[in-house]
């Protein structure tokens, strides 16, 4: 048994505390940290995608004690590549923080980075769902500190908004488990999925209630309507940098029901037919509809990104409630897009507001740097709407293909072709708005020059949309790889073994334990 | 005594719910306090409830009571106090900072829009 498997989690956790207690007044040294650890975070994350590519599992014991009744960390294909996804997106939003300063706008920048970063990691690895649980805690935690970064009003008032959210549903998850180990006496992953599958159908009540609340929250997570209230006020309030890296958490939620409903609750199971495949197909196209909506609707830049991330997340949850190998592949693919557009964008509202005195849709005189930042917002705009070339017009057909064939495929061919039309028209209104109509506004020459953001900035943005145009020219191979990931999800049964037949220290007794 | 744990976790969790629908910081904070408390009874009542049994099987025991939620609720426990230290400490600034403790947003008489 490696140990690498851990070190996703234990990394970021040994970096925070030494960030905090070492390098308290430092930002130099925490900056080199922060990086530093990231980068190593990538180079764990590549190591270990090498590991898993042909298929095989990783399983690390903590403690060595065999798993259900100790708590295994498990690394298939989806996992470690969730995990390296998180690093590299975190490594562009560390470079976009330093650059614009936004991290030395209040203490604990780095530590609660670093914190962050050990939840959402921990919460791709883990293979219990308490464990889940905890980690959603640790990076909610950390989400609370960074969301009031740099403090302000309007800050503080929507974190009360997203914690209280949050803590009920917290309280809903606890709800969860607890019915989930009533019934079934264990919170391990797979030996779940052994156990449900023996539930025999006439007392199917209380794993059937369980099987919704679980999906409940793991939709609050992932902002599926009408459980999004918490996320345009608390991603638009949350500082850039802040709400870039909240991007990945609510593909968090978005992981957690591919991985719990494709294993535990798979869709051809018997006692839970006729929950989520029926209803969350109905809500993941009233989010595309209404994230689109609210893109045409918003009065201000932040929100209306706000809004396209729940629109982006609609799409990815449409293509996830196909529950077939083809929507989950095509769900992986437009993952990735969506969180590095998504960071993109936000990243790119923050330079436009360094120049402007607030972000409402009105003409005001042109930003520092007008034109770079507006070819930048014109490429993510263009990802994030789904138009050719770049990779979410790819994303949109592959999930508009996986959906051919289906029942529903007239509702959601004409949900989404429509709604990606609001939305250009949303964001080309936005964009010339912002850039172009600015050069018409009489420049005040009493007002102060607003600074040209940093270099660091623009290349911090300049790497996601990159990341992008690779996303789109590697397009095959990307899903190729996420089919084969599709694949194994379907086929659990390898996951399963590897988890509860590897022995441990309770199978194998020895003297002195 | 399972009415007894049953009806207590439903009127924790209905007088719960009531206070957070209240949408002002104090009486939400105490809302999710009184959720925590339901839930975290809810989680000892799913390991069975049992009297006066030893927490491990052993020799001559003939009934045993499951350690696993004691456990699960002592991680819940101190979870939720410290969020909810975040939540008050969080909530009085806002509350501090704008004169203010609504939890929603208000209409905004200036603009005629949500700030």
């Amino acid at each position: 048994m490696t140990h690498w498997l851990i070190a996703p989690v234990v990394l970021p956790a040994l970096l925070a505390p030494f960030i905090v207690l070492a390098a308290r007044y430092h930002i130099g040294i925490q900056r080199t940290f922060s990086v530093v650890g990231v980068l190593a975070l990538i180079v764990i994350a590549l190591g270990l995608t090498l590991q898993v590519f042909d298929g095989s599992i990783l399983l690390y014991q903590l403690g060595d004690w065999a798993a259900p009744f100790g708590i295994v960390l498990v690394g298939d294909r989806l996992s470690i590549f969730m995990v390296l996804l998180t690093a590299v997106l975190a490594l562009f939003v560390l470079l976009y923080a330093i650059g614009s300063g936004w991290d030395n706008r209040g203490v604990h920048f780095h530590a609660l980075f670093q914190f962050q970063l050990m939840g959402i990691m921990g919460a791709f690895l883990t293979g219990d769902l308490f464990n889940l649980f905890v980690f959603f805690e640790v990076l909610l935690i950390a989400s609370y500190g960074l969301m009031i970064h740099a403090g302000g009003d309007a800050r503080l008032r929507a974190g009360v908004q997203y914690v209280l959210f949050n803590l009920i549903g917290s309280t809903l998850f606890l709800f969860a488990l607890g019915s989930i180990y009533a019934e079934t006496g264990t919170l391990n992953m797979a030996d779940l999925a052994n156990r449900v599958a023996l539930i025999g159908a006439e007392d199917t009540v209380g794993i059937r209630v369980a099987s919704v609340l679980l999906i409940l929250v793991f939709a609050i997570k992932a902002a599926v309507v009408p459980l999004h209230f918490w996320l345009p006020s608390s991603y638009a309030e949350a500082p850039a940098p802040v709400a870039a890296l909240f991007a990945i958490m609510t593909k968090v939620g978005a992981y957690a029901i591919i991985r719990v409903y494709t294993m535990i609750f798979p869709p051809d199971l018997e006692i839970t037919a006729g929950l989520q495949v029926d209803w969350l197909m109905p809500a993941a196209l009233l989010s595309v509809a209404l994230g689109m909506a609210g893109v045409m609707a918003a009065k201000r830049l932040d929100r209306l990104v706000a809004f396209s991330v729940i629109g982006s997340m609609g799409m990815v949850m449409v293509a996830i409630s196909l529950f077939t190998p083809e929507g989950i592949a095509a769900a992986l693919y437009y993952i990735v897009h969506s969180t590095l557009a998504a960071a993109a964008l936000f990243l790119i509202t923050d330079l436009v507001r360094s120049g402007r005195a607030n972000l409402d849709l009105v003409p005001q005189q042109p930003v520092a740097g007008n034109a770079l930042t507006a070819a930048l917002f014109f490429a993510s705009a263009i990802a994030v709407v789904g138009l050719p070339p770049l990779s979410g017009f790819l994303g949109k057909l592959l999930v508009l293909d996986a959906a051919f064939g289906t029942d529903q495929v007239v509702w959601i061919w004409a949900i989404v072709l429509g709604s990606s039309l609001i939305g250009i028209v949303g964001f080309s209104r936005a964009g010339s708005i912002l850039f172009w109509k600015a050069q018409s506004v009489e420049p005040d020459a009493e007002a102060p020059n607003s600074p040209t953001p940093a270099v660091l900035s623009y290349v911090a943005v300049g790497g996601l949309i990159a990341l992008l145009v690779a996303h789109t020219v590697f397009a095959g191979q990307v899903h190729s790889y996420t089919t084969k990931m599709a694949a194994q999800l379907f086929s659990p049964q390898p996951y399963i073994a590897t988890v509860l037949e590897t022995s441990g220290k309770l199978s194998t007794p020895q003297e002195g334990y | 005594m399972e009415l007894l744990v049953a009806s207590a976790i439903g009127i924790l969790t209905a007088g719960g719910l009531y206070l957070v629908l209240r949408l002002r910081t104090f009486p939400v904070i105490l809302g999710v306090s009184l959720l925590t408390y339901a839930v975290n009874v809810f989680l000892f009542a799913s390991g069975r409830l049992t009297v006066g049994a030893p927490p491990i099987l052993q020799d001559g025991a003939t009934t045993y009571a499951d350690p696993i939620p004691q456990a699960l609720v002592l991680t819940a426990i101190v979870i939720s106090f410290g969020m909810t230290a975040v939540v008050v400490m969080i909530s009085l600034g806002a509350f501090l900072g704008s004169d203010d403790d609504h939890v929603d947003d208000q209409p905004d008489a200036t603009k005629g829009e949500l700030s």
